[in-house]
């Protein structure tokens, strides 16, 4: 691996790195979302001090090049995220419609109560 | 015996009070629930004055929320019954009665209103017809229970139904023949009975443009995976 990729690579692994870690101080990235991103740039890390590792790994799954690893794990990460993010949409759409219901019912009920006051307040009177 | 009418209504502020003043014509001994999903017109002003309860939606979330909303104030506020009927005036309130029958005699849990049993109704188009017919010929071969009208918001139900449809279980995007499917499963006896429908008088339907694509998909889909399910109930 020439030295200039090796920089760039290491640069770009730490900057993701520290700008994740920052997110998540400044409680802008959720801890549950970091993890992901965390592991890809340790990994990037990795890769750059053990290439070999790498180019076994394109002669593991059948690749020509060790770029096509690269790409192909990059877009399989890609669609991992998708997928969390899928998740966790079903699941806020939910609770905005549980909350919205409960939401809907409660003003009904208070409603409800303020029409009854009124009927109170002469009686004292 | 407690009774709750849900009716659902979206901008349905020009039909919605003269259905509410039917219905409560045809049925005074019934309380009356309008569920407003997020409506942009007058449509709770319109229900209120009507003489119907009003639930109102922050903002729109389909039909399907709409009508669970109406299931969790029935459960919270103690009916045994509840009627769901449609807010554009398809739906003849004169056969409310015969609908909540069989539910109030204890000779079934679900009543589903059909269309296409006995009293003469409207006709639906060609291309409507045929999905109909093959989702009628899918769910009853599966419950195993003569159904012709899978998709009828039309029905009259009892507490234990209530109660397992304010659950997670309940399909809030189109539930119809994936629902009945489901209560099925859940050891639930379903009956139709005929009631009389007209053509909605707007013409307009869930079921336009993209959405019967979209529908077809998602009923098979939800009938495929309701059957991987296990048993719940």
């Amino acid at each position: 691996m020439p030295l200039q990729q090796q920089i760039f690579a290491l640069v770009v692994s730490a900057l993701v790195f520290v700008i994740v870690i920052d997110m998540v101080r400044k409680r802008r990235l959720r801890e549950e979302y970091s993890v992901l991103w965390l592991l890809t740039s340790v990994l990037m890390f990795v890769l750059v001090f053990r290439y070999e590792w790498l180019v076994s790994l394109t002669d593991l799954i059948g690749a020509g090049l060790v770029t096509t690893t690269l790409f192909l794990f990059s877009i399989i990460f890609l669609m991992l995220l998708s997928v969390q993010f899928c998740i966790k949409i079903s699941q806020l759409t939910d609770q905005v419609k549980n909350l919205s219901q409960e939401n809907a019912l409660m003003k009904r009920e208070i409603e409800s109560l303020i029409e009854n006051l009124p009927v109170e307040k002469s009686a004292e009177a | 015996m407690r009774t709750l009418i849900i009716i659902p209504a979206y901008n349905e502020a020009t039909r919605i009070g003269e259905v509410v003043r039917c219905v409560r014509e045809a049925n005074p001994d019934y309380d009356i629930l309008v569920i407003n999903d997020g409506s942009r017109d007058e449509t709770s002003l319109a229900a209120q004055s009507a003489g119907a309860m009003v639930v109102s939606h922050p903002f729109n979330l389909g039909y399907g929320v709409a009508i669970q909303t109406g299931y969790k104030y029935a459960l919270a506020k103690k009916y045994d019954f509840v009627v769901q009927m449609d807010g554009d005036g398809q739906h003849d309130p004169a056969c409310i009665r015969d609908l909540l029958a069989p539910v109030l005699a204890g000779e079934t849990d679900f009543c589903l209103g059909s269309r296409f049993l006995g009293h003469e109704s409207y006709d639906p188009s060609p291309a409507r017809k045929i999905g109909m017919a093959f989702f009628r010929w899918l769910v009853s071969t599966l419950i195993k229970t003569r159904i012709t009208d899978s998709t009828s918001g039309f029905q009259a139900f009892n507490r234990r139904v209530i109660r397992y449809f304010t659950t997670e279980v309940f399909p809030c995007d189109y539930p119809d023949a994936d629902m009945l499917i489901t209560l099925h499963r859940a050891g639930f006896r379903i009956r139709e009975v005929p009631v009389r429908m007209h053509a909605s008088v707007t013409g307009k339907s869930m079921h336009a443009g993209w959405k019967p694509l979209y529908y077809m998909f998602k009923m098979l889909l939800s009938i495929f995976v309701t059957l991987l399910r296990k048993r719940e109930g």
